[in-house]
């Protein structure tokens, strides 16, 4: 459709009305004399309702109003690794460059650097026959990342000509004959953020998304291709589990949505992940990162924007055949926006003032993600971790319910344990997967073919613990029977030693599946030891001071945990043999 | 410029304003009444037909014969070193009877994000000389942490005490405090004045007062306001300003009182549904700045209606604040000043302002230890409640008594008692000290080596 102008109408907020103009829904729109980018968001008959990026203090009425034509594009192409943009994909640094400390407004940044020049190696001959999603050639971003420069979506056909060499992003690398008028290809591909990329094929998870945190590798595993959610109330470590998963899980490649979240929080994420080593291959972890960053205080409608932004780039390396990781923090100021917007449109609306489409509108970003097969036949995934701030910390608001319906992982964060400084605070009882039964066979095979059982245990100490706990609250527990005190007392092993782990320790800040099952084979090595000795008539305070246990603890922080444990392992065994020869009354 | 007698409608702090020339969205307006007097307003909603109309000082006395004025600019403010000392009202007019200010410059309040790749990371730990604050829910340089307190608790004193103390050690640097004052009745404006005059605070003070009998809708400027004079004082004076706003519940409900006149959807309990987004370009405007030298710290208080956490408005600034301190009617019925709950409390930049070289390598642990420890002691109170102390475990026994301990020695110290942050930590230690030095396991064992002097 052709680029048509018109005139501003009514000012309210992000909300502009403009009449005398042609548009479609979600077309990008320019809007009065600085030409701050606004999208459609309803047509009334000539009035044409736009969401605007920026802020729009001082926007008159009759000022002019341009169509673009287009609906909001994220570009895609080598020099996202590494970037930080805002939720519009303007780059944060360039923004700082031409406007200052401070975010002004009308100012145009591409997402990609169009002066740069990237060696782009054709791997595709000429003559070759083509369709969309088609590997061309490649482009080492960063060091050691390939990125796949592809056949855009909807393009096929014979290649006429094809260079390799050093090229900017707009230059063409690639000519195809299509029977028309033929296709010139660049390495910048657009793509409009509210559709999903297609894929051949969607899959069943099977392999888990390792993430060095105990309680989600042991318990509550995630897959890759997975949806998780982490709903918990203010302060109780969303964002740093976020932060976490964000640094050491074993996807290719990450991208982190701060969406609506607090300045000095996105500072600590810039500062810290430039300096940190990816555990596996040693590389810098901004190599495989693209941070979105749009704080609380930056304009409402670009973080309605940002998760998209997020989710399309995360498409974009999956199409590539690689494994991409997207963290949304967080999803419930993503919701906030919609509502907030939905309110300026005067729309009717549905529980809590959200709009009546709001599950809809989860529903389709968490079915953005899934281990697929691609267009090129190479196989990629995409899991989504989003977090939700219930207000209140109460679970049962529409936020966190309509992304409960969706995600297939929860991770319940408690207040009561942040407060008493168990971190990470997931609460044992509440949080569960979905997906321990399809991941069953991958850690039978790379980790231990007892790792269910040991998990089925560690659980059931658990809950046993749970309900023990409630008679614990009135009576005591030196009443209870002494089988019981054990349990409680393996329990809080567990719980202590394992579930708790110290984000800012270097050692235990990341946790290796091979040393998570040493521990769990350690305490579950006590807990039988003090069964059968509790069997042979040993007294349970002997059993509660056996010196060996609390030393198991001690593995969290030693990077030689395996000698450690052993050692641990040997002097329970002794003071267990020492209590059986001259323990017995 | 023109002016206009076109008012169609008046409705609560509203007004409508039929037939303008294009009108600027956001800009200043000036209504002149039939007796002389100037109203000042915001335009809230412009369109070819109508523009809505936010009117500071209440629509009382405007009828429909008013002049309207609309300034093509939008709500600025005048800034100047003098400002040092004075007090002004919520919109800032001075009104200590002194002259007015002469502006450097004039600058719009409602201010601009601060571009997050220019942030520098806070990490200058800040000692305020109250316990439970340094050691436990440490505050830093471009943090904002909010006091959540509840109608009769002591929160004015512990801001002042805050402003009184704060310093970063071992600096000696240009600090300024801003003090906003929304919806305080005057009783506790005069105590405030009387004390930042008393110990000379007010030479650094720029003090904006809004009180409970000005108009309601001029507490929505008086924080920005506020921000605008700490950020000219932080990022073209070189200044480390602490801006403490108080109350902020008060500041919610002018918002909501404007959203109900304007007939917007209601969220929850009746606040608009962009507190959040509004709540947050008042709190973001803390921070630091790479290259600058200045910083703005924030310390917003806030009366939690019926003591409930879970309410809006302590619940929005929750999860827009770093962290927040809570106060507890219990610990202030025992006659615990401050009565400062740790377990709620937290402070998120924590981590970033302390350890060796910035407080002391035992910090972390210390803080965690006592934390684990009242935790458990507080969940023991109600255990004893049923069985009495006698049927408690040894253990149990000793974690009942450190909490008894924590509230009486560690939480509890005088008004004017500035503990530094050694201090504060050692009293740490003489307390977990009494514990078993196995139960301590959240300290390692290299530094129990050292700092831990109690029994095995």
């Amino acid at each position: 459709m052709a680029t048509s102008k018109g005139t501003i109408y009514r000012i309210a907020g992000p909300v502009v009305v403009a009449k005398g103009m042609q548009a479609r829904m979600y077309d990008v729109i320019r809007v009065g004399k600085e030409r701050l980018m606004g999208e459609v968001i309803r047509i009334e008959g000539d009035f044409i309702t736009v969401q605007v990026y920026e802020d729009t203090s001082g926007i008159q009425p009759g000022e002019p109003v341009e169509n673009t034509g287009e609906q909001l594009p994220v570009e895609l192409g080598p020099g996202l690794l590494g970037s930080i943009y805002d939720g519009i994909q303007r780059p944060l640094p360039v923004l700082k460059q031409k406007m200052g400390d401070f975010i002004a407004r009308g100012v145009e940044a591409p997402g990609l650097d169009r002066k740069k020049e990237w060696h782009f190696k054709a791997i595709a001959k000429k003559g070759d026959k083509v369709r969309e999603g088609h590997v061309l050639g490649e482009v080492e971003e960063t060091k050691g990342f390939i990125h796949r420069i592809m056949v855009p979506l909807g393009v096929s056909g014979t290649i006429k000509e094809i260079k390799t060499g050093d090229f900017k992003v707009e230059d063409i690398v690639c000519t195809l004959d299509n029977g028309n008028d033929g296709a010139k290809i660049s390495m910048l591909q657009r793509w409009p953020v509210r559709r999903a990329r297609s894929v051949k094929k969607k899959l069943a998870p099977e392999t888990p998304l390792v993430t060095g945190q105990r309680i989600f590798d042991i318990l509550f595993p995630l897959a890759k291709g997975g949806t998780a959610a982490i709903p918990g109330p203010f302060g109780a470590g969303k964002t740093v589990s976020q932060q976490q998963l964000a640094k050491w899980c074993d996807a290719d490649i990450i991208v982190y949505v701060g969406c609506g979240e607090r300045g000095n929080e996105m500072t600590e994420v810039l500062t810290e992940f430039p300096e940190l080593k990816d555990p596996r291959s040693g590389l810098p972890l901004m190599n495989r990162t693209v941070l979105i960053a749009n704080t609380s205080n930056m304009p409402v409608a670009a973080r309605e924007a940002s998760v998209y932004t997020g989710v399309t780039i995360a498409e974009y390396f999956r199409d590539m055949g690689y494994s991409v990781a997207i963290m949304a923090d967080s999803t419930s100021r993503w919701a906030e926006a919609m509502r907030e917007i939905s309110s300026r449109l005067e729309e009717m609306p549905g529980e809590e003032g959200y709009p009546a489409y709001l599950a809809t509108k989860l529903a389709e970003f968490y079915e953005r993600a899934g281990p697929v097969i691609n267009h090129n036949e190479s196989k990629g995934s995409l899991s989504i971790i989003g977090a939700v701030s219930p207000p209140g910390g109460d679970f049962s608001e529409p936020v966190t319910q309509n992304t409960l319906r969706v995600t297939k992982t929860f991770w319940a964060l408690d207040a009561k344990l942040a407060q008493r400084r168990h971190f990470p605070s997931i609460n044992w009882l509440n949080s569960y997967s979905l997906y321990l039964d399809a991941l069953e066979p991958w850690f039978v095979k790379n980790v231990a073919a007892d790792w269910r059982i040991l998990v089925n245990r560690m659980m059931g100490y658990l809950q046993e613990e749970d309900k023990l706990l409630e008679i614990v609250q009135l009576v005591g527990s030196d009443a209870l029977p002494e089988k019981q005190q054990l349990i409680l007392e393996v329990a809080r092993l567990i719980r202590e030693f394992l579930l708790q782990q110290n984000a800012f320790h270097e050692v235990d800040t990341y946790c290796p599946l091979k040393k998570s099952h040493m521990m769990m084979t350690t305490i579950l090595n006590y807990a039988d030891l003090a069964q059968a000795s509790l069997d042979q008539g040993i007294k349970i305070k002997q059993l509660l001071d056996i010196k060996a246990k609390d030393r198991i603890g001690e593995a969290k922080f030693d990077k030689d945990y395996a000698r450690l444990l052993q050692e641990v392992q040997q002097q329970m065994q002794e003071e267990f043999d020492k209590l059986a020869r001259g323990g017995r009354r | 410029m023109k002016e206009y007698k076109t008012i169609s409608k008046i409705a609560g702090p509203l007004v409508f304003v039929e037939k303008t020339e294009p009108v600027g969205y956001g800009n200043l307006v000036k209504i002149t009444l039939s007796n002389g007097e100037v109203r000042n307003g915001q335009v809230l909603d412009t369109s070819d037909t109508i523009v809505v109309v936010q009117v500071f000082e209440g629509t009382s006395a405007i009828d429909r014969n008013a002049k309207v004025r609309f300034l093509p600019e939008a709500i600025k403010l005048s800034v100047a070193k003098d400002m040092l000392g004075r007090i002004f009202d919520g919109a800032g007019r001075p009104i200590d009877g002194g002259s007015e200010i002469i502006p450097e410059k004039r600058i719009d309040i409602i201010g601009s994000a601060i571009n997050p790749y220019a942030r520098a990371q806070p990490s200058d730990f800040i000692q305020t000389g109250v316990s439970t604050i340094d050691s436990m829910n440490t505050l830093v340089r471009g943090q904002k942490l909010p006091i959540f307190s509840g109608s009769g608790l002591p929160h004015n004193e512990i801001a002042l005490q805050i402003a009184r103390q704060a310093k970063v050690v071992g600096q000696k640097e240009n600090f300024v405090v801003v003090f906003a004052a929304m919806g305080i009745t005057n009783e506790e404006a005069q105590h405030f004045i009387r004390d930042f005059e008393e110990t000379g605070a007010l030479a650094r003070s720029v003090v904006f007062l809004n009180l409970a009998d000005d108009p309601a809708v001029e507490r929505l400027i008086t924080p920005r306001m506020a921000l605008t004079a700490a950020e000219y004082f932080a990022y073209e004076h070189n200044a480390h300003v602490l801006v403490i706003l108080t109350d902020m519940t008060n500041y919610c409900e002018s918002l909501r009182e404007i959203g109900a006149a304007r007939e917007e959807v209601p969220g929850r309990r009746g606040y608009p549904g962009y507190m959040y987004t509004d709540l947050a370009m008042i709190y973001e405007r803390a921070g630091m700045i790479k290259g600058r030298k200045g910083s703005v710290t924030q310390i917003p208080i806030l009366t939690m209606v019926g003591d409930d956490i879970t309410h809006p408005i302590p619940d929005l600034t929750g999860y827009i604040t770093e962290g927040q301190i809570v106060l507890s009617r219990e610990l202030h019925r025992k006659g615990i000043y401050p009565p400062i709950d740790v377990l709620p409390s937290l402070s998120r930049l924590m981590n970033l302002g302390i350890g060796p070289k910035k407080t002391r390598e035992d910090h972390k642990q210390v803080s965690d230890q006592m934390y684990a420890n009242y935790a458990e002691g507080r969940d023991l109170r109600g255990l004893v409640a049923i069985v009495g102390e006698d049927a408690l475990s040894d253990r149990d026994k000793k974690l009942l008594h450190f909490a008894a301990e924590f509230e009486d020695r560690f939480v509890r110290q005088a008004k004017s008692e500035d503990r530094s942050i050694q201090e504060s930590l050692d009293l740490g230690w003489d307390m977990l000290n009494k514990m078993p030095k196995r139960m301590l396991t959240r300290i390692s064992p290299e530094l129990k080596e050292k700092f831990f002097k109690g029994k095995e």
